[in-house]
C-alpha cells in the first residue's frame, strides 16, 4: 500500500496527482471466507481492519447493500465521547478514546481528531447533582470529567443565553474536555483502505438477501451477486438490523427509527466546545468548515426513510434557540436523517447468537459514530476468539430476559419514546 | 408533516399525535402461566417491519383517544386509520 506522506505528496504533484493507487479494490467476491461481515460501515470496515490486525485473519469479505460509508457512518454529528455513568459503557467508551487518539497514525489516514471537549449544559440543581454523581462514576472509571459553575460555563460559551428570564436557566455544566469530534468520512475511508491493503475484500453494491443455515450452524449467506460460503458471519448493519433478523427468523428488542441532524451556513469561529443542552435533546458543534453541526430528538415512530419530518426539527431548533439565541440568525444549509437500530435499553449488543458462527452487532441509537472503534475491535475479537471480550461481555443479547439492562439515562424500556 | 385520518376527529397534523409504537403487539393472557420468553417478546422484542406496518397512535392534542394507524415505515403513506377495539382484518 502506497503510504500517505508529505513526500509522497509532493512526488505525486510531479505527475498532477494522476498516479496515486486506489485507495481500495473493487473485488468480485469469491466462493468463501473464513469471515463475512455484513455491512460496510464505520462499524463493519472497523471489525474488518482489527480481524485482520489483531487476528491475523484476512480472508474476510465485506458485504454492502450500497457504498461504503453511505449510511450512518456518513450522516452522524461525529461526537466522540465516553461521558458514561455506568461501567460498561463508560470502560467500553474509554477503551474506544485511546483508539481514536491513535488513530490518525495507526491508519495512516488523516481522521481529524479534534479533542474539544464536551460540556452537557445543567439548568436545575437536581441536574447538577445528576451530573456531580456522573462525573464522579466517570472519575472512577479514569474518564475525565470536570464539573463547572454557572460562571466557568460562561467563561467556555459566553454566547450561551445566560439572562435570568429564560425559562432554563444554565446552572452549570459536566464537561468531559478529552471528548471531541472527527471527521466521520475519513474513519470509514481510513479503515477501508488497511483492511483492503491486508486483503479483505470490501464487495460494495451487493444486497444480502438470505442465510444458509443447518443443524443449527452458519454456512453461508446469499446475496444479489450470488451465494457465498462462510465460516463465520458478523451483522452490523445498524437500522437494517431487523431486516436481516426477520431472514433468520430472529426477533430483536430493537426497533428502527430515524434520526435528523443539520448544519447552518459556515460562520467564523465562534464555538470550541461541543455543547449539548440539559433541558431536552439538543447538540451543537462547529464544523472546521465553520458550519453548526446541530441534532437532537429522533422522529418518534417507526422509519426506515433516511429522510425527516420538518416538525421534529423545529422541536429540536427551538430547543437550540433556547440555549444560544444566536443560531435563529443562521440560514440552514443541509438537512439529513439516517435509520437508528434502537435498543430497549439505550445500549448496544455485541454478542454471539442462538445459530453457531454467526454474530450480531447492533443497537447504537444515538452513539454509533464514537464507538466505531472500539465496536470493531471488541466484534472482532468476539467473532475471532468465538467469546466476547470483558469489554462487551454486558452488551449481551439475553440481558433483556434476564432484566440486566444498561439503562444509562434511566428511563427504562423504549427509552426513545417521549 | 404526516396527516393522520383520527377515525373520531377526523384529518389532523402530526403535531397533535403521539406515538405508541407497534400496535400487533399482544400483552399475554391473564391468569396464565407466562414463560420468560413470552414476557420478553411482549416487553421488548419487536419485528420493526419495513414496509406496512400498524401502530398505535394517541391523540394527544385532541380527542385523546388511542387509534390505531396503518402506515408504511418506509415511505411515510398512511393507508387505513382504526379505533383501538377495531379488529384489523
Amino acid at each position: 500500500m502506497q503510504k500517505y506522506s508529505i513526500f509522497n505528496l509532493v512526488k505525486n504533484a510531479f505527475s498532477n496527482h494522476e498516479n496515486w493507487d486506489l485507495a481500495w479494490k473493487d473485488p468480485t467476491p469469491k466462493e468463501e471466507y473464513d469471515v463475512v461481515i455484513i455491512g460496510g460501515g464505520g462499524h463493519g470496515l472497523a471489525t474488518a481492519y482489527y480481524l485482520a490486525k489483531e487476528h491475523n485473519i484476512t480472508n474476510v469479505a465485506i458485504i454492502e447493500k450500497g457504498w461504503i460509508g453511505g449510511g450512518n457512518v456518513g450522516r452522524n454529528t461525529t461526537i466522540i465521547r465516553s461521558n458514561y455513568m455506568h461501567d460498561e459503557n463508560g470502560l467500553f467508551s474509554e477503551f474506544g478514546m485511546d483508539l481514536w487518539r491513535k488513530m490518525s497514525q495507526d491508519l495512516n489516514y488523516n481522521v481529524m481528531f479534534s479533542p474539544r471537549g464536551i460540556i452537557n449544559l445543567a439548568h436545575s440543581d437536581a441536574q447538577m447533582n445528576a451530573y456531580a454523581r456522573r462525573g464522579n462514576s466517570m472519575r472512577l472509571n479514569g474518564i475525565d470529567a470536570v464539573l463547572l459553575n454557572r460562571e466557568q460555563v460562561k467563561e467556555i460559551i459566553p454566547m450561551a443565553d445566560f439572562s435570568e428570564n429564560v425559562r432554563f436557566p444554565i446552572f452549570g455544566g459536566l464537561m468531559q474536555p478529552s471528548a471531541g469530534t472527527a471527521r466521520h468520512d475519513a474513519v470509514a475511508w481510513g479503515y477501508a483502505r488497511q483492511a483492503d491493503s491486508m486483503g479483505v475484500d470490501i464487495i460494495q453494491n451487493c444486497e444480502v438477501t438470505g442465510f444458509d443455515v443447518a443443524a443449527g450452524k452458519i454456512k453461508g449467506i446469499r446475496t444479489s451477486r450470488g451465494n457465498i460460503k462462510a465460516k463465520k458471519v458478523g451483522i452490523c448493519v445498524a437500522g437494517s438490523t431487523n431486516i436481516l433478523a426477520e431472514k433468520l427468523n430472529m426477533t430483536l428488542p430493537i426497533e428502527t427509527h430515524l434520526l435528523q441532524a443539520c448544519v447552518s451556513e459556515p460562520v467564523k469561529p465562534v464555538l470550541d466546545n461541543v455543547v449539548t443542552f440539559g433541558a431536552g435533546h439538543f447538540y451543537v458543534s462547529q464544523s472546521d468548515k465553520g458550519e453548526m453541526v446541530m441534532g437532537g430528538d429522533l422522529d418518534g415512530y417507526n422509519s426506515y426513510a433516511q429522510r425527516g419530518n420538518l416538525p421534529t426539527l423545529q422541536h429540536v431548533l427551538t430547543e437550540g434557540i433556547a440555549m444560544m439565541p444566536f443560531l435563529s440568525k443562521l440560514k440552514m444549509l443541509r438537512t439529513w436523517g439516517g435509520i437508528m437500530d434502537m435498543s430497549m435499553d439505550g445500549s448496544p449488543i455485541i454478542d454471539k447468537t442462538h445459530i453457531e458462527g454467526l454474530y450480531l452487532n447492533c443497537g447504537w441509537c444515538y452513539g454509533g459514530f464514537k464507538a466505531t472503534p472500539a465496536s470493531g475491535w471488541t466484534f472482532a475479537h468476539t467473532i475471532a476468539q468465538d467469546r466476547v471480550h470483558e469489554l462487551n461481555a454486558g452488551y449481551s443479547l439475553n440481558r433483556f430476559s434476564t432484566g440486566k439492562l444498561i439503562d444509562e439515562k434511566g428511563l427504562g424500556t423504549k427509552t426513545w419514546i417521549s | 408533516m404526516l396527516y393522520i385520518n383520527c377515525p373520531h376527529c377526523g384529518m389532523r397534523s402530526q403535531n397533535e399525535f403521539s406515538y405508541g409504537g407497534d400496535a400487533s403487539v399482544k400483552r399475554p393472557e391473564l391468569n396464565k402461566e407466562v414463560s420468560d420468553q413470552e414476557w420478553d417478546d411482549f416487553v421488548y422484542n419487536r419485528k420493526s417491519l419495513r414496509g406496512k406496518h400498524l401502530e398505535l397512535w394517541q391523540h394527544i392534542s385532541g380527542c385523546r383517544q388511542w387509534i390505531k394507524v396503518e402506515r408504511d415505515t418506509a415511505t411515510h403513506e398512511i393507508f387505513r386509520t382504526f379505533k383501538a377495539d377495531e379488529e384489523v382484518a
